[in-house]
């Protein structure tokens, strides 16, 4: 198998990567903000700068939308994890970025981007705690759950 | 301020995680599953935005202001405390749990599935209790 044909599954993923970056670069540019979304998903909820937020999230579900309609990318599943571990999962997640200041996005591409040390610190402790449950979940109690 | 900027940012950004597959969990818990069938391609996701954010960002930050604000509003904490770490760990088992983080959540919304509603919801439900948990959390 040639390095082509090895890395080719791998280009979408890489250009959708870029895509996130470049998003994020023109939140800064141009309003001077970061695009971190579970920050701004609250700021949507409770203030400040509810207007410029919504808008935000308006453009993310549309941005789906277009890719899944006009390009032909299938819809993925959903997690097949049950629903009762799924509302766990999102408490967890939100209770944890307010506390933790951040998710993927605003400590994972923007944190990183900026070189902040809290950001990285933040990343490497979600993306080792994300590992270590998906291990717990199937390779200790078999993907029972 | 203005909100066609941020409209555009998003479309950008939604468009980048459908594109990414960062909307498929089986994918999320596939690249955390390390020890298993590892799906390397949130590595290449990450790879891809982290390239542009590292390389752009100081450039961007060097300018007097933003194109269309008054000033940059970069986050002031820089403390590395248990609040940092403590949330982000709940937060990774979170993730872990189902391989939704708050923005694909969101975009999957329109993807009309149980799990992705009642993930938001319960997201939102988290979000208000870690305020009553300690309400000076900065915005």
């Amino acid at each position: 198998m040639t390095a082509i044909e090895l890395l080719a599954p791998y280009i979408t993923p890489l250009l959708g990567g870029l895509t996130l970056g470049v998003a994020a670069m023109w939140l800064l540019l141009s309003l001077g903000r970061v695009a971190g979304i579970s920050g701004i998903i609250w700021g949507v909820m409770v203030g400040p700068d509810r207007q410029w937020r919504s808008f935000f999230v308006a453009g993310l579900v549309a941005g789906g939308f277009i890719i899944h309609t006009f390009m032909g990318i299938p819809l993925p599943e959903q997690s097949s994890t049950p629903l009762s571990l799924v509302a766990l999962s999102g408490l967890l997640v939100g209770f944890g970025t307010r506390i933790g200041g951040g998710c993927t996005s605003g400590h994972g591409v923007c944190g990183i981007g900026r070189q902040s040390l809290r950001s990285i610190v933040a990343t490497l402790t979600f993306m080792a705690a994300g590992v270590l449950t998906v291990f717990v979940v199937r390779h200790v109690l078999g993907g029972a759950l | 301020m203005k909100s066609w900027p941020a409209l555009l940012s998003g479309l950008l950004f939604g468009m980048g995680l459908a594109l990414a597959g960062m909307t498929d969990p089986a994918k999320v818990q596939g690249f955390l599953d390390i020890t298993g069938a590892w799906l390397p391609d949130l590595a290449f996701v990450m790879g891809g935005a982290v390239l542009i954010t590292l390389t752009m960002t100081s450039p961007i930050l060097r300018r007097e202001k933003p194109l269309l604000a008054s000033r940059f509003n970069m986050p002031a904490l820089k403390t590395i405390d248990r609040r940092l770490i403590g949330g982000s760990l709940i937060f990774g088992v979170g993730w872990g749990l189902s391989g939704y983080c708050p923005g694909p959540a969101l975009v999957s919304l329109l993807y009309g599935y149980d799990t992705t509603l009642v993930f938001c919801l319960a997201m939102t439900a988290g979000m208000f209790g870690a305020t009553l948990f300690n309400p000076k959390i900065p915005a």
